[in-house]
C-alpha cells in the first residue's frame, strides 16, 4: 500500500514537471509578441519592457524561473491582457465560482448515476429499467454545450423560470442550470457503468448464496453487492473529473458565471500566454493529484488490486 | 500441419465455409436499431456532398432582403429558397447546415483515423515486444493521459493559429491513448497463440508477424472502437468550435452553427438552433447504434 503510494507519486511529480516545461517551450515557441501592437514600440521601450518581464533571457533559464516561482510561491507571474493584476489574483477571482458549480456537478452526477443504474439493475426489465437506459443513451448524445442552450430555452425562455446566466454569489437559481447541464452526460456514463457493473454482480454465486440463505433482497442488494458493483464507478472519477473541468469551459461562457473558464478563453484571445498557462498548469496539477487520490482509493477499497 | 495463413483466413474471401466476418456482417445486417443508423448516416452523408447543389445559394452570399428582419423574413420556407431559414447575418442555413456536418464528418473520421493508427501501432509494439519497452512506453501513456488535452489543444491552437488541418491532426493527436491501451491489451493475449509461436518458430521476423498475423486480429476490436471514437472527435470539435476557438469563418462546422444558433435563440429564431442540433443528435445517435451493433456481432457472446 504505501509502497503503491510512494510509486504513485514518483510518477505523479515528473508528469507535473512535463506539463509545465511543455506548456512553457510551446508558448516560447509562440510567432508574435504581446508588445505587438498597432504601433510598433521604440526599441528601448520594448528592451525595458522585455527585461521587466524576464523575456530578454534565455530559454532555460526562462522555464527554470517560471517553475521555481510555481514551485516556492506558486506564482504565475503578471497578466499580459489585465495591466494591473497578476494571474494569481485572476484565478483567485474565478476558481471558487467554478469549484462550486462544479462539485455540486461531481456529487450530482455520482448521486443520481449511480442511483439510476442500481436501481435499473435491481429492477431489471422493468418500465424502470427502461427508463434509465434511455435516459443514460439519451444523454450520451447531449455534451454540456448542447444542455446548455436547451435548458435556456425551456427553463428561461419559455417558462421562465430560472435566470439564463448570471451568477450573483452563487444562489441557488443561478446554480441549476449550470449543474445539470454540466453533469448530465457524466451522470449518464455513470448510470451505464453502474448498471452493467451491478447486473454481473447480482449474477454472481456469492449473491445466489446470500439469497439462498434467505437474506432479503434489499439487504442483500446493499451489504453484499454494493461495494464490489460501484469498484468500476471509482475508475471513472478521474475521467469524470478532467470532463467536467473541461466542461466548466463551456458552463462558464454560456452562463457568464465569471468562472475560471471565462478568463481561459478571453485569455486564450487576447493572447495573454501567462493566464492561459497558469489556467492550464492548475487544472492539470488538479487533475493529476484527484487521478493521484483515486488510485490510492483503489487499492484500499480493492486489495485485491495490486501493481 | 503447420498453417501460416490464419491472419488471412479470416477475411471473407478465404475458401468455403462461414468465417468471423461474414458471420458479424449477417448479424449486422439483420439488427434493425443497427441498420436503421447506417441509413440515417449514409443519408446525412449525403445531405453533406450533395445539399449545396439543390440550393441556389452559397455559404456565404448574404440576402440582403432578409438582414435585419431575420426573425419573419429569414423563417425556413420553401417559396424563399431557405429551406432552413437563414442566420442572422441573412446566409441560407440549408447550405452552411449541409457544409458544417461535411467538416464536422471530416473532423470526426480523419480524427478517428489518427488516433487509429497511432495508438494501434503504438499498442501492438508496446503489447508484442514487452518488458522493458512495454513498461516505458505504458508509463508514458499513463503520463499523458494525466494532461488536460482540451487545453494544450486549445493553446495550440491559439499559438499557431486556428488551421482545419491543425485542428484536425490535433484531435487525433490528443485521442490515441486510448487505443494504444486497448490495442495493447489484446496484443498480449493474441502474442501468446499457437500461429504466433509457430511463425516465431520458422523464423518470421518481428514486423511482418505484426502485420500478417497481429495487426488482423486486431481488427474487430479496432473497427468498433473507430464507430465510438468519430462521434466522440465530432463532439471534440463542437466543442472547442462553439467557444469559437476552433473552425473559423468562412468554414462552419455544426459547433460553430450550434454556438450561432444558440445566441440567436434570445431573439426567436429557434431553427437557427434547430437544423444543426437535429444533424448532431443524428449523427451521434447512428454512430453510437452503428458501433454497439458491430460489436455485438463481433462478439455475440457479450450481451449485457
Amino acid at each position: 500500500m504505501l509502497h503503491y503510494t510512494l510509486k504513485r507519486i514518483a510518477i505523479a511529480v515528473p508528469t507535473i514537471l512535463i506539463l509545465i516545461v511543455l506548456s512553457f517551450a510551446l508558448m516560447h515557441s509562440a510567432p508574435g509578441s504581446p508588445f505587438t501592437g498597432e504601433r510598433p514600440l521604440p526599441p528601448e521601450v520594448l528592451a525595458n519592457l522585455e527585461a521587466k518581464y524576464g523575456l530578454d533571457r534565455s530559454f532555460p533559464e526562462q522555464v527554470a524561473r517560471y517553475v521555481w516561482r510555481i514551485v516556492t510561491d506558486f506564482d504565475f507571474g503578471p497578466s499580459y491582457s489585465h495591466h494591473d493584476r497578476t494571474v494569481n489574483e485572476i484565478i483567485a477571482q474565478g476558481f471558487p465560482v467554478t469549484l462550486t458549480y462544479g462539485s455540486l456537478a461531481f456529487l450530482f452526477s455520482i448521486l443520481a448515476g449511480t442511483g439510476l443504474g442500481i436501481a435499473a439493475a435491481v429492477y431489471r426489465k422493468t418500465w424502470l429499467d427502461s427508463l434509465a437506459v434511455g435516459v443514460s443513451v439519451g444523454a450520451q448524445v447531449l455534451p454540456n454545450f448542447i444542455m446548455a442552450p436547451i435548458l435556456v430555452l425551456i427553463f428561461t425562455l419559455w417558462l421562465g423560470w430560472l435566470p439564463g446566466g448570471g451568477w450573483q454569489g452563487g444562489q441557488w437559481p443561478y446554480l441549476i442550470m449550470p449543474v445539470i447541464a454540466l453533469a448530465t452526460s457524466f451522470m449518464a456514463s455513470i448510470a451505464r457503468i453502474t448498471r452493467s457493473s451491478m447486473i454481473e454482480t447480482l449474477n454472481s454465486d456469492f449473491i445466489l448464496t446470500a439469497r439462498s440463505k434467505g437474506l432479503p433482497f434489499r439487504q442483500v442488494v446493499i451489504r453484499h453487492a454494493m461495494k464490489p458493483a460501484l469498484l468500476p464507478v471509482i475508475s471513472y472519477l478521474g475521467p469524470t473529473f478532467v470532463g467536467l473541468i473541461t466542461g466548466s469551459v463551456v458552463i462558464d461562457i454560456y452562463f457568464s458565471t465569471g468562472g475560471i473558464g471565462q478568463h481561459f478563453v478571453n485569455a486564450a484571445i487576447n493572447r495573454d500566454y501567462p493566464l492561459i498557462m497558469g489556467v492550464t498548469i492548475l487544472i492539470g496539477i488538479l487533475t493529476v493529484l484527484f487521478n493521484l487520490l483515486v488510485d490510492i482509493l483503489y487499492v484500499w477499497i480493492d486489495p485485491r488490486i495490486r501493481y | 500441419m503447420l498453417t501460416i495463413r490464419i491472419g488471412q483466413d479470416s477475411l471473407p474471401e478465404a475458401g468455403p465455409g462461414r468465417s468471423l466476418w461474414q458471420d458479424a456482417r449477417g448479424r449486422v445486417a439483420r439488427n434493425p436499431v443497427a441498420m436503421t443508423s447506417l441509413a440515417a448516416l449514409v443519408l446525412v452523408g449525403a445531405f453533406a456532398i450533395l445539399g449545396p447543389s439543390f440550393s441556389g445559394w452559397s455559404t456565404e452570399d448574404i440576402n440582403w432582403n432578409v438582414l435585419g428582419n431575420v426573425e419573419s423574413a429569414g423563417r425556413p420556407s420553401l417559396d424563399s429558397g431557405h429551406y432552413f431559414g437563414t442566420d442572422q447575418l441573412g446566409r441560407d442555413l440549408f447550405v452552411r447546415t449541409a457544409h458544417g456536418v461535411r467538416i464536422s464528418l471530416m473532423v470526426g473520421i480523419v480524427g478517428a483515423l489518427i488516433a487509429i493508427v497511432v495508438g494501434t501501432l503504438y499498442g501492438t509494439i508496446a503489447g508484442y515486444f514487452g518488458g522493458r519497452t512495454d513498461s516505458i512506453m505504458m508509463r508514458t501513456v499513463d503520463v499523458l493521459m494525466s494532461i488536460p488535452y482540451m487545453f494544450v489543444l486549445i493553446i495550440l491552437l491559439v499559438m499557431f493559429g486556428h488551421s482545419i488541418i491543425l485542428l484536425f491532426v490535433g484531435i487525433g493527436l490528443v485521442s490515441w491513448l486510448d487505443m494504444a491501451r486497448i490495442v495493447r491489451g489484446q496484443t498480449l493475449s493474441i502474442k501468446n497463440r499457437e500461429y504466433v509461436e509457430s511463425a516465431v518458430v520458422i523464423g518470421v521476423p518481428a514486423p511482418l508477424i505484426i502485420f500478417r498475423h497481429i495487426l488482423p486480429n486486431l481488427l474487430g476490436v479496432v473497427i468498433v472502437y473507430a464507430t465510438l471514437l468519430i462521434p466522440n472527435m465530432i463532439i471534440f470539435e463542437s466543442f472547442i468550435s462553439f467557444l469559437g476557438l476552433g473552425i473559423q469563418e468562412p468554414n462552419t462546422s455544426l459547433g460553430v452553427l450550434i454556438s450561432e444558433g444558440a445566441a440567436q435563440m434570445r431573439y426567436g429564431v429557434l431553427w437557427q438552433l434547430g437544423f444543426p442540433l437535429v444533424f448532431f443528435i443524428v449523427i451521434q445517435f447512428g454512430f453510437f447504434f452503428l458501433g454497439d451493433g458491430i460489436r455485438d456481432a463481433l462478439d455475440p457472446k457479450d450481451r449485457h
